[in-house]
């Protein structure tokens, strides 16, 4: 199975991705953690506001048959989280990359980003 | 050691199907999505390979004293080609296995066949080729898990489905009763199908040659599933899990406390009775309870539950995001006075007490 891994997009070695627009970045899953974990059922974030950081835990993702923690691939502060994902957390699977998104970050360090896995790397890691 | 593997493991391979450990069985666990799975079982048809459950035949003159004497129900009761659930109990009656029993039709050599869970069909082979010998009664016991594979063919049209797929059926299969069974035909195979199944929907299930499955397997056109959707729907349908549900070293319970005391008759002589004898008499302390959480989360096996001031009262056995309710459901044994529906009490879901309410068991009426 061939899973959708955007160019532009840095990642996680466990599966979050992050999308940098002008200072902030939108924060969520990839495709292939999406397939792994099945049908999600239940997303757990933070508050806008809170801080979170690089390589930390941010929360939590439920599927029917799994529990999987969620990392932070950047360090900052919590502008905007997905509220549409308490209610339909599927949205997940249908379009991880788009309204399936989590978080939005303004970030403490933009240059942090270079360190994450580029879309090739990624790719190279789940094959 | 390796895993045992059913008879269509590459048939489910080739499907695409990820498969799990259980019960010493390399399983498929999802073929397509658990939901899909599950769905398609609560509106149409769905099939399950449960070639992991065990087939032990038992035959001869005392084959229903050997069977009588060491299950919890009354095994004298059954017909030919009726079935019955029953518990195996050790003298403290505890539970060391739940089955279902079938009084075989009478074209079969044997007189009866039971249906151990996965993994125990070794340690029920013992366990009645020890008693048998011990007691000096005159059965024939043989353990047929690898020469039977077993499906499940389950939902609202699975009876149509199987009918249409099956000639030569001793008894027409849309007349066969609940927990009745008959040798049928299907893609030129002698079966055993029954009226019996495990997600709370109408159904059948096949006992069929292991070396004709795949052609069994394939009569039937309906959405494969794995052992994900049946765990999802046969929660919302209230049925243990053993091992899971109850666990004869880890979890330790009586047919009382696992709410299937209608599986126990206590005019039958059997190894337990009397100590169960005794807590029908005095009332279990805890009882094995549904509940919903009534703020976000989802249950898991092994999560605290309290009651509303956060003191532990017990353990959740069974719990999910249920797909047909779209609410979060589990199960779990409490102290008696908080068995009764409706009674506040709290899962502590990572830390965090979430609200939830006790409520009767099935969660789903069909």
């Amino acid at each position: 199975m061939s899973f959708e891994i955007p160019d532009e997009l840095r990642f996680l070695e466990s599966h979050e991705w992050v999308r940098k627009e002008d200072g902030t970045a939108r924060v969520g899953i990839s495709d292939f953690a999406q397939d792994e974990l099945g049908d999600i059922v239940f997303v757990e974030f933070p508050d806008e506001g809170d801080e979170i950081a690089h390589d930390e835990e941010f929360g939590v993702v439920e599927s029917i048959k799994a529990v999987s923690d969620l990392y932070s691939p950047v360090s900052g502060t919590v502008t905007a989280t997905n509220d549409a994902l308490l209610d339909a957390p599927e949205l997940v699977n249908d379009d991880p990359y788009g309204e399936g998104w989590m978080l939005e970050v303004d970030l403490d360090d933009p240059d942090e980003l270079d360190d994450l896995l580029d879309a090739e790397t990624y790719r190279d890691q789940i094959e | 050691m390796a895993l045992r593997e059913p008879p269509l493991a590459e048939v489910h391979d080739a499907r695409g199907a990820t498969t799990t450990e259980f019960g010493g069985w390399d399983m498929p666990v999802e073929f397509d999505s658990i939901r899909t799975e599950h769905e398609s079982v609560r509106e149409s048809a769905g099939k399950f390979d449960v070639s992991h459950m065990g087939e032990i035949t038992v035959s001869g003159p005392d084959a229903a004293e050997l069977l009588g004497r060491l299950t919890t129900n009354d095994v004298s009761a059954l017909a030919h080609g009726k079935a019955q659930y029953a518990m195996i109990t050790d003298t403290e009656g505890t539970i060391l296995d739940d089955t279902v029993i079938y009084r075989l039709p009478e074209t079969h050599d044997a007189n009866f066949l039971f249906i151990p869970n996965a993994g125990h069909d070794e340690e029920m082979e013992d366990r009645w080729t020890a008693h048998r010998d011990e007691w000096g009664l005159d059965a024939t016991v043989e353990n047929r898990t690898d020469a039977y594979a077993m499906f499940a063919v389950q939902g609202p049209d699975a009876v149509d489905l199987v009918a249409s797929a099956a000639d030569d059926a001793d008894e027409p299969l849309a007349d066969l009763g609940r927990f009745s069974a008959t040798d049928a035909t299907v893609a030129d195979s002698d079966c055993l199908a029954a009226r019996t199944g495990y997600t709370g929907e109408d159904g059948l299930e096949l006992i069929v040659p292991w070396s004709e499955a795949e052609a069994v397997w394939e009569a039937f056109d309906c959405q494969p599933c794995g052992l994900g959707a049946r765990d999802t729907l046969r929660i919302e349908a209230g049925f243990l899990l053993s091992g899971q549900d109850f666990d004869h070293d880890e979890n330790p319970r009586n047919p009382f406390e696992a709410d299937v005391g209608f599986a126990v008759d206590l005019d039958t002589e059997f190894v337990g009775r009397d100590a169960l004898a005794r807590v029908a008499e005095s009332g279990p302390d805890e009882r094995f309870v549904g509940f919903e959480l009534e703020t976000r989360g989802v249950p898991r096996h092994g999560y605290e539950i309290t009651d509303s001031d956060g003191e532990t009262i017990g353990t959740v056995t069974s719990g999910t995001m249920s797909p047909t309710l779209s609410t979060p459901i589990g199960m779990g044994y409490v102290p008696t006075e908080y068995a009764e529906p409706g009674s506040e009490i709290a899962v502590r879901v990572r830390g965090e007490p979430k609200e939830a309410r006790t409520r009767a068991l099935p969660f789903l009426e069909r």
